[in-house]
């Protein structure tokens, strides 16, 4: 009864947010800025909900996720460029194949995984995706550092639905495979690694999987990027992109889909409505960021959802009488 | 849902401290919008001010948008950008503005920051569109600038690269650019050190990480092929090494007679210093990056006898070029790089344009372009191909008693 209450406000929730923006986009009322804005967030929300399977649920930190974004970036601007198809045939193609290498790069990745944890596996996925980009800028069939130019715009705002379904696909695979047992699995090595290997959950198999998923989801993310700039290059796929995406992970509350989502809706955003303050952008930008985190974090805030659950408890002890 | 609960209540705080600061940063803007496009000259903009209220239809304000990075790791050349284009704004403001047909067109600036990256150039134009620009600046990075190439073609806007280097940037027909680009500039100096310097071995070091310097130093090895001569050592590093040791070395156990550092100024410090600690006294060539090598490198002597191809050197006595450095420097207490003095041209080409035009639509100002002919900074009488690319004469510039010096022909 629950689950399925909860389901059917996430399909409500998801129909109005495409129907509103339809409306917007057709309606000619959102502006040019506003309109070029909507692909980058769902790239972002794309890129902040993968990362938080491996961040928020199975409790490793990773540095390199821009590393994944741009293989399927690459891979799938390649094979756009390059491919004899319709553009929306080799676009579809595009996108399972950047996934697909994406994956097999985080297969890699996952097995120094099962070796180290924690600070010592950040350092490893952070020299990982600096190798991805340097493999990347050296390589003649990828331009270089003077990058691919002349990729189809094809997940502009032109094509907005398009590029929703592949966000809702995200989302979907994500909170499907956290509320499975596989998914029970993984948050269990994140509580206690020690008592889930006790319990007989094969440790380093979760791991990988983890791993593989969301390098699939990034690399996905990386071809609607590039689809929607038109231009790579590696220089933009280096650490910061990294943390960047790991900051909206954070900010949306480690373990919290739904978090992610919103964190990276804001934080993409921000910058560009901040443009007024013109030469204090960025100072307010790290400000703003600085304040969130600070209020999250708060006696107040804590307060404020103490309260919540206290009335909560209150309805669940009425409708116990 | 209790994290979820947790995060909605700091994610409203934060929308709310986000919309009032939106709120007075745009205000703050539009204050200061006019006083910045106009320092020196508020008698003048209070004067237009009062006769667009009055008398309307005489004089008009024409928007030019700019963008480029004016924050992150490559702020510098953005912000030069904007200062540079800011100067000649003001002197054909203060000089009465651009008279086309029967009306007076007083320019104002719009830019915004792209962060010299794809993405953001992408937000930075579509915002400026919003404003309603007239004519596009821009960008100032060859990535950003390709970026929005396809949107600006869409939109049938002229645009005018004042530092796009890389080939794609004028790919269409409503784009040029000011500078040299990135093959051209290596074409140049690789004929240059074979038929006037008369080299035949040379050595190249080259940061593979910049589209700029790999740009260049492909072109050059190749015309250096061409030419007969031969490439000896190709030596790379990436953006950010201040260690050259391991390619000195190399070239040092070649033949090679000169050294070519397709490169900015910061790295051909670090280069030619080592060069000298490891006793090397190969003489070294460039490009136009190297404007601005005499203020950073300790020992002058290092770069010295050092030839340059470059547009634009502000320590040069000519007169137009000290009158634009004094003003400049009287305005931002910096001295102008390049990019500055490319964005002084190509401010003054878009004036041009609008008087050989007679209109300020966007289709007979492109039509213009090919048939204008500007004294700029950065070239005596250029004109403009119809694929967008600049025709001026390339200027080499030699350190010598560390000074700089145009080589005289």
């Amino acid at each position: 009864m629950e689950n399925k209450k909860k389901l059917l406000i996430n399909v409500v929730i998801a129909i109005v947010v495409y129907a509103a923006v339809m409306i917007l986009l057709n309606s000619g009322l959102l502006n040019r800025q506003m309109r070029s804005l909507i692909t980058p967030i769902c790239t972002n929300v794309m890129l902040a909900v993968s990362l938080c399977l491996i961040v928020g649920f199975l409790g490793e930190l990773t540095l390199g996720h821009a590393g994944f974004m741009s293989l399927g970036a690459y891979t799938g601007a390649l094979l756009s460029l390059n491919l004899p198809f319709p553009p929306y045939v080799s676009l579809f193609i595009a996108i399972i194949a950047g996934g697909c290498v994406a994956a097999v790069a985080g297969a890699i990745i996952g097995i120094p995984v099962l070796r180290l944890r924690g600070d010592y596996l950040a350092i490893v996925t952070l020299g990982f995706g600096e190798i991805i980009r340097s493999v990347i800028n050296a390589l003649d069939i990828t331009g270089g550092a003077r990058g691919l130019s002349g990729i189809e715009r094809l997940t502009n705002y032109n094509h907005f639905t398009l590029v929703f379904v592949l966000t809702l696909i995200v989302i979907v695979v994500v909170s499907n495979l956290i509320n499975s047992r596989h998914g029970r699995a993984i948050c269990a090595i994140r509580d206690n690694y020690i008592a889930a290997e006790a319990c007989g959950i094969p440790v380093s198999r979760f791991k990988i999987m983890a791993f593989i998923i969301s390098a699939f989801l990034a690399g996905i993310a990386g071809v609607v990027y590039a689809h929607n700039i038109g231009i790579l290059k590696p220089a933009n796929f280096d650490y910061n992109t990294s943390i960047e995406i790991l900051v909206m992970v954070v900010l949306g509350g480690m373990g919290s889909i739904k978090g992610s989502i919103i964190a990276a809706v804001i934080l993409t955003a921000l910058p560009e409505l901040l443009r007024g303050a013109a030469d204090y952008r960025m100072l307010i930008y790290s400000i703003v960021l600085i304040a969130m985190m600070l209020f999250r974090n708060s006696n107040f805030n804590a307060a404020l959802i103490e309260k919540k659950n206290l009335k909560a408890m209150q309805k669940l002890q009425k409708e116990g009488k | 849902m209790k994290k979820f609960g947790k995060f909605m209540v700091s994610a409203v705080a934060a929308t709310l401290v986000v919309s009032s600061l939106t709120g007075c940063g745009s205000k703050e803007d539009e204050t200061e919008a006019p006083t910045e496009t106009s320092a020196e000259t508020d008698d003048a903009s209070v004067e237009t001010n009062e006769e667009e209220t009055t008398t309307s239809g005489e004089t008009a304000e024409f928007l030019i948008g700019g963008t480029g990075p004016l924050t992150g790791p490559n702020a510098s050349y953005g912000t030069s950008v904007k200062q540079g284009a800011e100067i000649a704004i003001q002197e054909i403001n203060n000089a009465g503005g651009v008279t086309v047909g029967d009306t007076t067109y007083t320019l104002a600036l719009a830019f915004e920051d792209d962060e010299a990256t794809e993405d953001k150039a992408i937000q930075a134009y579509n915002t400026l569109m919003d404003q309603g620009i007239q004519v596009l600046m821009g960008g100032t990075t060859s990535g950003a600038t390709i970026a929005i190439t396809d949107l600006t073609a869409e939109d049938g806007i002229l645009q005018i690269t004042p530092s796009g280097s890389a080939p794609e940037c004028i790919q269409y027909d409503n784009a040029f650019r000011i500078c040299f680009s990135d093959p051209e500039q290596g074409t140049a100096m690789a004929d240059y050190a074979v038929d006037v310097l008369g080299y035949t071995k040379v050595a190249v070091i080259y940061d593979n990480a910049s589209d700029y310097s790999a740009g260049i130093a492909e072109a050059f090895e190749e015309e250096i092929a061409a030419k007969g001569g031969e490439v000896v050592a190709s030596e790379s590093f990436t953006t950010g090494d201040t260690d050259f040791n391991t390619q000195l070395t190399k070239i040092k156990g070649t033949d090679a007679e000169v050294i070519f550092i397709p490169a900015y100024y910061q790295d051909v410090t670090y280069i030619t210093k080592q060069a000298s600690d490891m006793g090397m006294e190969l003489p070294f060539i460039g490009s136009d990056g190297w404007d601005g090598v005499l203020a950073t490198v300790s020992d002058p002597a290092t770069v010295e006898g050092a030839i340059f191809a470059s547009p634009f050197c502000a320590a040069v006595d000519d007169p137009n070029v000290v009158a634009f450095v004094e003003a400049y420097e009287a305005a931002y207490s910096a001295t102008p790089d390049q990019f500055a003095a490319d964005a002084y041209d190509a401010i003054y080409t878009i004036k041009a344009a609008m008087e050989q035009a007679g209109s300020t639509e966007s289709e007979d100002l492109i039509a213009a372009m090919t048939e204008i002919t500007v004294n700029g900074l950065t070239g005596e009488s250029i004109t403009f191909s119809a694929e967008g690319a600049p025709n001026k004469e390339i200027k080499y510039v030699e350190i010598k008693d560390g000074q700089y010096q145009y080589v005289e022909e």
